[in-house]
């Protein structure tokens, strides 16, 4: 105890008289938390834009037609699957999803946004915040996505205009909005939801699919009555159900195109800057215990244990970096604070979260050598008496 | 006769140089009561230096032995000689003696927070041994702010603050011009004389031997001289001011 008293004294006094030093350090791993952070939170950001709807969903399993590899665009099932299976004993609900994109045109700027088709009261339909949900049937009504008020200014209660291309022609559909969803962002758009009728009229469609009135679904959401247990549920659905393949919702987000390789790519910078991060403020200490060999030397001399030096030199790391990650969070939150919304930017995700207790163990991680270079010192050398 | 502070007895340390094997100390013996003021002085390659890392418990012996208030050196492990060093040891070196980033009473309160005995009474302790030493102004200066004799001072202070029960310097006055050389030792005499420690300084300058009670010289690893009356000191102190 007395040890860890005395490294605490000696590692804070140094820090106190020589702030400016050590302020500086903590700016250069303040710039380093920022960029980590930021690379996270638009990692989360783009995680959100891309599977928020289907990671939300009010369900445990997801049915894909057979052989579609649990690719969603590349999914099209029978419209009477849901009802079968509703039917399989264990299956509290399924909910069809159909899906598509279009462009919002009634705002001062066109909006892209991904257009859903969902049956109310059904696994799918995520839970309302503002408003009611739309009725059944062809009912020209829509219910928004949060993330599409904010950008287009639309409130529940609007007409809204779409613009659709059907065959070749561009042609154009008024919804009345209302009601309001959170966080169904899919695909990179943010979403409007529509009946399933509603949807078959209104999506773009080719010359071949305007002959038919007939939408189907590209999945199916599955609730389970006991959600604990997805893998027996999985085998049941696929020997009951023909033509289908089950997966969870992990496997349905990883599966979404190009999820994988975005988040692939956002992880490796993420990790290049922690690695540069941790050569940084290894150098950093490593100089500067070299600079204080001879002081170290002295303190062994005069009845310093290695435990108090080496736990001096691992407090001011860790201090050092904990001012710096502060900094850099602070930093980052000001920073989010003027990016506009269509910026992908998710600042209080778990990647945040994980990359700021990375940060915080950069510091320690890269003094590692300088700690042990101080408990290794030998003060007959460093006074240079030996 | 006071009692012996520390113990020399046939003390050697070799090491391998070009594959042979040299005595830096070689079968050296000697006593230093406690009250006691010593000088340890020789040529450079003399075994001074080494002589004074095995007091200092920083260096093991190959062979004898060294009792420091009655310890013997050669049965501790390291942690026991840490140990020692912390609580019957006080040592100032040439330079780089202090903690920079510690202000002169900081510094001279480690040795009593290194003890556990940084309380209330251990802090006007530090305060009046710096007094002494002609530093009462200067408690608060960091080492940057001070000189080198002050420096030094400081060094002392704090080799003494936690009484040991033997001081030793290495080269005390290297760094410092002759007047505040002369101040320094002759303070350190003092201190030692008061506090009743036992001291040993390592010099090659034989003019500051006037203020101890003996001379131990070295050559060649070996103890060939002790000067021990106060008029054979002088002689020898002040003939190294004539040349």
């Amino acid at each position: 105890m007395k040890n860890t008293f005395l490294a605490f004294y000696l590692a804070l006094k140094e820090v106190l008289r020589n702030r400016g030093r050590f302020l500086l350090v903590s700016m250069v791993i303040a710039l380093i938390t920022l960029l980590v952070l930021f690379i996270a939170a638009l990692g989360e950001g783009l995680a959100n834009g891309n599977r928020q709807y289907v990671a939300n969903l009010d369900a445990q399993l997801i049915v894909f037609l057979d052989k579609s590899d649990y690719n969603i665009s590349a999914s099209r099932l029978d419209t009477n699957t849901a009802r079968t299976i509703r039917r399989v004993d264990g299956v509290a609900d399924a909910g069809p999803i159909y899906t598509s994109n279009t462009e919002i045109v009634s705002t001062e700027k066109p909006l892209k946004v991904s257009l859903l088709g969902v049956e109310a009261g059904r696994p799918g339909m995520p839970v309302i915040i503002e408003g009611r949900e739309f009725r059944g049937g062809e009912a020209r009504e829509a219910v928004i996505d949060r993330n599409v008020a904010l950008r287009s200014g639309i409130k529940v209660g609007d007409v809204i205009e779409i613009r659709s291309t059907q065959g070749v022609d561009d042609q154009f559909f008024t919804l009345t909005v209302v009601g309001m969803v959170d966080g169904q962002s899919y695909f990179f758009a943010p979403t409007i939801f529509v009946p399933p009728a509603t949807w078959e009229q209104i999506r773009p469609q080719s010359e071949a699919d305007l002959n038919s009135d007939t939408p189907f679904p590209n999945i199916i959401a599955v609730k389970l009555a006991d959600p604990s247990q997805v893998e027996v549920m999985k085998t049941r659905l696929i020997d009951q159900v023909s033509k289908i393949e089950v997966a969870d919702i992990v496997t349905t987000i990883n599966n979404i195109p190009g999820y994988a390789a975005q988040q692939g790519t956002v992880q490796t910078q993420g990790f290049f800057t922690l690695l540069i991060g941790v050569l940084v403020i290894g150098g950093f200490f490593q100089i500067q215990i070299l600079q204080k060999v001879p002081q170290i030397g002295v303190l062994k001399a005069i009845g310093s244990s290695n435990g108090v030096v080496g736990w001096a030199a691992v407090i001011q790391i860790v201090v050092v970096t904990a001012m710096g990650v502060g900094i850099g969070g602070v930093l980052t939150y000001l920073f989010s604070l003027g990016l506009p919304p269509t910026i992908p930017f998710v600042f209080n995700g778990v990647r945040s979260f994980a990359a700021i207790i990375l940060l915080l163990l950069i510091g320690p991680l890269g003094g590692l050598v300088s700690i042990i270079y101080a408990v290794r010192i030998e003060p007959l050398k460093a006074l240079r008496l030996g | 006769m006071s009692s012996i502070a520390l113990e020399v007895k046939d003390l050697v340390k070799s090491f391998s140089l070009d594959g042979a094997m040299i005595n830096a100390v070689d079968n050296v013996s000697f006593q230093v009561h406690a009250g006691e003021f010593v000088a340890l002085v020789g040529p450079s390659g003399s075994g001074k230096t080494t002589m004074l890392s095995i007091l200092a418990a920083l260096l093991s012996p190959t062979s004898g032995q060294v009792l420091i208030d009655g310890q013997d050196l050669a049965q501790m492990n390291e942690k026991r000689r840490v140990k020692l060093r912390r609580e019957k040891i006080g040592f100032t070196f040439q330079s780089n003696n202090l903690i920079p980033f510690l202000t002169a009473q900081e510094n001279v309160e480690f040795m009593l927070r290194l003890n556990g005995q940084a309380d209330k009474a251990g802090r006007v302790r530090s305060a009046e041994i710096l007094a002494r030493l002609g530093l009462s102004d200067r408690l608060h200066n960091l080492p940057a702010q001070l000189s080198g004799g002050q420096q030094q001072r400081v060094a002392i202070a704090r080799a003494l603050i936690h009484n040991p029960a033997v001081v030793l310097a290495d080269e005390p006055t290297a760094s410092l011009d002759t007047e505040r050389a002369f101040q320094v030792v002759e303070t350190f005499a003092k201190l030692v004389h008061e506090n009743n420690r036992a001291g040993i300084m390592v010099t090659h300058d034989l003019r500051m031997c006037q203020y101890v009670d003996r001379v131990l010289q070295m050559q060649d690893g070996k103890l060939v001289r002790a000067v021990e009356t106060k008029k054979e000191i002088m002689e020898l102190a002040h003939g190294a001011i004539k040349h």
